[in-house]
């Protein structure tokens, strides 16, 4: 079995994703192979030659590939990928985009979001909101598969010394271009694979009462997210929204604020190691999921937390 | 320009999902249907460029038992002049869906087809993108704008980081985002008027797609559950129990 891995970065570093990626690719078991596609991503591919595991690591540095489009990603990686018997991406933005074109260029089906490998064609995946989890197996030759990030323990970032292999390999389908983008800046810790998280919801009431959260998180060294209620009014832009159809995300500690627990936002939550939830409503779902959970007015509570948290870190 | 809006017929997105005993799916019996809800986005997003004079005919399409014909429906209600339902009972994975939209797009030839960018039952955000793959088309996924000038259409995506907005060249594909634009409801005369609307139905060998699944699902099984904790009386208790019980700060 040869394994192609298709790095996930930003053209200067490698994102942890991608040896989460990896890891999964081992319970696969064979030669992994880390295509790295992107524009002046030299760095990135110096990074990927390092994580363990890593046999070759393939680089397309060209334009086309410098905005992950996906119309060009996918004829790379259908072309570079059809020799392999698996090709799997982390299911983020960028691979949910241009995998399925992979898969549909090739032939085959695409198995999304696996949490778990059971055999070389078995897997396990959320469905329905993660409200069922279902064991799907595969009859086609080339297995084109998504990897949940946070359902796998990355491999060591350090440590490897794969080959280089530059490829010349340009496709570039000229059906899109890249316009523009706006990047949340941030120095806190990425919301995918922070170790803390802390959420607000609806209950927030507005933007600024987020940067309560902030000033929380901060003294942790926590990640802020959102519900898609707090990110629908405005409150925090999208890349905050965690759920069924945000960020999955599964830190040590997750704390949701002023959220009720709507299945949609359980379904990117509720592998978190510890969950604590401050709301007013005794009766609101999110204290089922809860480890830890006090039933108190959140304008109240944050502030107290801060200062407590002041005491002890 | 015509525009190609697909919808799928699904569980209610508030019906709470039970897994079947037996571990072979979840339990639909009886269970509340309802359109899913990206494909609501979709629809409306195609009934605006209507509005603005943009589309001048809005087709929609659905691939599904006889039943399906009630999402059909409630789109033509919404606003979608004619429908076309893929009436089929079989299991439709998304490769398979998107070979009989591929027939559909080239009978129609639409200049936009929009899509959900995931249906809430299996999740797996694919056919929209496999669609715009055997089609040649570009594709602008988890939508939050489009907006169509000339032969070109700009879409602005929810991307991990942010924002990202793309230039496709028309015909295009879409599939929808949550924030994309809030669905309307349907008017009672307006349901009574798309009950006269046209709908075609066909078959998926009308098209001369195979649908046979490459995926088979050995069992589903109920996710493991999280037992309700404690509830602590105050703050200073909770940080307390955070750093010295679960040793997590
Ligand atoms: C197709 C689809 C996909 C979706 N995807 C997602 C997703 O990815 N992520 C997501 O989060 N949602 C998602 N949703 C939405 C989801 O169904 C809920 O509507 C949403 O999660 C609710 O957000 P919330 O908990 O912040 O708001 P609400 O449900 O309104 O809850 C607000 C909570 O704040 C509490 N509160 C208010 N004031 C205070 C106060 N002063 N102090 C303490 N507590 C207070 C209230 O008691 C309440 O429990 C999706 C929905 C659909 C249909």
């Amino acid at each position: 079995m040869s394994i192609l891995v298709i790095a996930e970065h930003d053209n200067s570093s490698l994102k942890q994703a991608t040896l989460n990626v990896v890891a999964a690719a081992k319970a696969i078991g064979g030669d992994i192979d880390v295509l790295v596609a992107g524009e002046n991503c030299g760095a990135v591919a110096e990074a990927a030659a390092k994580a363990e595991g890593v046999n070759k690591v393939l680089v397309a540095d060209n334009a086309a590939y410098g905005h992950f489009l996906g119309e060009n990603l996918g004829e790379l990686v259908a072309e570079v990928g059809k020799g392999y018997s698996h090709i799997l991406a982390a299911a983020g933005t960028v691979g949910k985009d241009f995998m399925p074109r992979v898969a549909a260029l090739l032939d085959v089906a695409q198995v999304s979001d696996i949490m778990r490998v059971e055999s070389e064609d078995t897997f396990v995946r959320p469905i329905y909101a993660g409200n069922a989890i279902a064991t799907v197996k595969s009859s086609d030759s080339i297995k084109v598969v998504t990897v949940r990030p946070t359902a796998f323990d990355p491999v060591a970032a350090e440590g490897g010394s794969a080959a280089v292999e530059q490829l010349d390999v340009v496709k570039d389908a000229g059906l899109s271009q890249f316009v523009s983008e706006e990047l949340a800046k941030s120095d806190r810790p990425d919301l995918a694979s922070a170790g803390i998280v802390v959420s607000g919801g609806r209950g927030m009431q507005n933007g600024d009462n987020f940067k309560m959260l902030e000033q929380v998180a901060d003294l942790m060294g926590a990640a802020v997210g959102a519900s898609r209620a707090a990110v629908d009014a405005g409150f925090v832009p999208n890349d905050m929204q965690v759920g069924q159809t945000g960020k999955i995300v599964a830190p040590q500690l997750y704390i949701a604020v002023g959220i009720s627990g709507a299945i949609q936002h359980l379904a990117g939550m509720s592998d978190s190691k510890v969950i604590v939830a401050i709301n007013k409503d005794e009766e609101a779902p999110i204290f089922q999921v809860a480890d830890y959970g006090l039933v108190a007015d959140l304008f109240e509570a944050v502030p107290q937390l801060e200062e407590e948290l002041k005491k002890v870190m | 320009m015509k525009v190609l809006v697909a919808v799928k017929r699904v569980i209610d997105y508030n019906v709470k999902v039970r897994v079947k005993p037996d571990n072979t799916g979840v339990d639909l019996a009886n269970v509340k249907m309802a359109m899913n809800p990206f494909c609501e986005i979709a629809v409306e997003e195609a009934v605006r460029l209507k509005e603005k004079g943009v589309a001048s005919e809005i087709v929609v399409v659905s691939i599904g038992p006889k039943a399906s014909q009630e999402q059909i429906r409630t789109a033509l209600a919404l606003g979608a002049d004619r429908g076309i339902h893929v009436e089929t009972d079989e299991e439709v994975q998304s490769l398979e869906a998107a070979k009989l939209l591929k027939a559909v797009v080239e009978k129609e030839e639409p200049k936009l087809v929009i899509l959900g960018k995931q249906s809430i039952d299996s999740d797996n955000n694919q056919t929209g993108q496999m669609l715009a793959a055997l089609t040649g088309m570009g594709q602008g996924t988890f939508a939050s704008e489009v907006v169509v000038e000339g032969d070109k259409v700009n879409v602005t995506r929810e991307v991990d980081g942010g924002l990202m907005t793309v230039a496709l060249n028309l015909p295009a594909v879409v599939t929808t985002d949550l924030r994309l634009n809030e669905p309307r409801y349907a008017s009672l005369p307006n349901i009574m008027k798309a009950k006269k609307k046209p709908l075609d139905n066909m078959s998926p060998a009308d098209l001369g797609v195979d649908i046979a699944p490459r995926l088979s699902t050995l069992k589903v099984e109920a996710p493991a559950s999280r037992q309700a904790g404690v509830k602590v009386a105050d703050v200073a208790e909770l940080v307390d129990k955070l750093k010295n019980e679960a040793k997590v700060i």
